[in-house]
């Protein structure tokens, strides 16, 4: 059985550890939220301006000056930070965010990604993803296996405009986990979700990648 | 007192001029100057490059000098809610930079602060590095960014004092700062002007020392995105 969305969230939250500070990205990565353990001191940032994000306000209590990334509103916590835009861009280029998860439209084995274009679709724009990926220390990304037309999305190389270049750390899809080795050294396949097989990952999986000792 | 005028548009009295370059606060709907954008509609003025992190909805913020073509070009990180934009770019009828959010804000902080270009590893290896020098530092490639600065900056700020000592409220900060910094004439529209000297010193983000003008706006503050939770029950 491929994983839910919500499976996919739960899964991703794993990658949390106590004490670090987190962007998580817009779509499934922002229900990672739902799911950080019982007591482990993780503060969400906002790279609109905002460090120790809350929760969806309760009806009546929305602020227009008070949103995240995605626009939509939220609320302070006790450890709640803001700053500007260019005080939030220098936490994330330098290196003091830990870990950012994020969605993608395709992942390389040598950890290129792409989630920003489609050419000759309307283009939106970057937003904040490029500078994600080249800061922070960790990229977890988190999507479905093979996109609407059942195309594998884990990629020998990417086909769309690239956010970043070698910057992914590992794969988490419906199906399976991969980590991104360093130097270019391919991908391994370290997990797969309940019910799936390796015969099913190999088939829908175009990227090259090995499967680590005890997986089956 | 001088800085302080009565209004939007006595605040843009004798700035404006075709083909100038504005930069203009806020993120989404967060924190925008909404009394200044809709007296740049009411000036005329046409052939305007905008810089701002997003362009605005249909008819509102930003969105409002759309509707009147009086942008040339924007410089944005995103502009995806935006149905008349669409139309304008697809139609070839506007032009488009886009820059990562971050690359975008820095930009915008270099110009304010004097320094012309500095390397970023955002971007490395992607579109947005195409024709731009690249260099090595210990290892690693960056490519070169250049400051950013206009003619005019639009900001929307919480409180002021008399003198321009800005504070700003939540996430409504983002990109005010930094724009308040990079305007040849920087214009800001507060919620409150309050006594000099009420304000404490320690607690101002943004020194008067980057305002030329100032007034207090009216606002409607419109919400992009109302995402609210439950109550839960006892």
């Amino acid at each position: 059985m491929a994983r839910t969305r919500e499976q996919l969230a739960e899964r991703a939250a794993k990658e949390l550890q106590d004490g670090f500070y987190v962007n998580l990205g817009i779509g499934i990565p922002t229900l990672v939220a739902n799911y950080i353990p019982e007591g482990m001191e993780v503060t969400l940032q906002s790279e609109n301006g905002m460090l120790g994000m809350g929760p969806f306000p309760y009806e009546g209590e929305e602020d227009p000056d008070l949103i995240n990334a995605g626009k939509q509103t939220i609320t302070e916590i006790p450890e709640s930070a803001y700053f500007s835009s260019a005080d939030s861009f220098a936490m994330i280029r330098g290196g003091h965010i830990n870990l950012s998860i994020l969605g993608a439209m395709e992942v390389a084995q040598n950890g290129d990604i792409a989630n920003w274009m489609i050419p000759g679709k309307l283009v939106k724009g970057m937003g904040g993803a490029m500078d994600l990926v080249a800061g922070v220390k960790r990229v977890v990304v988190v999507m479905d296996h093979a996109n609407k037309h059942g195309q594998s999305k884990v990629l020998k190389a990417c086909t769309l405009p690239l956010t970043g270049t070698g910057v992914v750390s590992r794969i988490i899809t419906d199906l399976a986990t991969f980590d991104v080795k360093p130097d270019g050294a391919g991908l391994e396949l370290i997990e797969l979700a309940d019910g799936v097989t390796l015969d099913e990952v190999a088939a829908k999986t175009e990227a090259d990648y090995s499967v680590a000792a005890g997986v089956a | 007192m001088r800085k302080i005028v009565s209004d939007a548009k006595a605040a843009l009295e004798g700035l404006t001029f075709d083909g100038m370059t504005v930069m203009s606060g806020g993120f989404g709907l967060c924190g925008i100057p909404e009394n200044l954008i809709a007296a740049l509609r009411d000036s005329g003025v046409k052939g305007l490059t905008v810089i701002s992190n997003n362009a605005g909805v249909d008819g509102f913020g930003l969105g409002q000098l759309l509707g009147t073509r009086q942008i040339a070009k924007m410089i944005s990180s995103y502009v995806g809610e935006n149905k008349e934009f669409e139309r304008q770019y697809l139609a070839g009828e506007l032009q488009l930079e886009f820059n990562p959010q971050g690359t975008l804000a820095e930009r915008i902080r270099a110009g304010g602060a004097g320094v012309p270009a500095f390397f970023t590893a955002t971007g490395v290896g992607t579109l947005v590095a195409e024709g731009k020098e690249v260099r090595n530092f210990d290892g690693r490639d960056y490519v070169m960014e250049t400051g950013l600065v206009a003619d005019l900056s639009i900001i929307k700020a919480w409180k002021a004092d008399e003198r321009g000592n800005l504070v700003f409220r939540k996430t409504a900060r983002n990109f005010n700062p930094m724009m308040a910094t990079a305007g040849k004439m920087t214009v800001v529209e507060v919620e409150e002007i309050v006594p000099t000297g009420s304000l404490d010193p320690d607690h101002i983000h943004t020194p008067g020392v980057y305002v030329d003008r100032l007034f207090v706006g009216q606002f409607e503050k419109r919400i992009e995105q109302r995402t609210v939770r439950q109550k839960e029950v006892a």
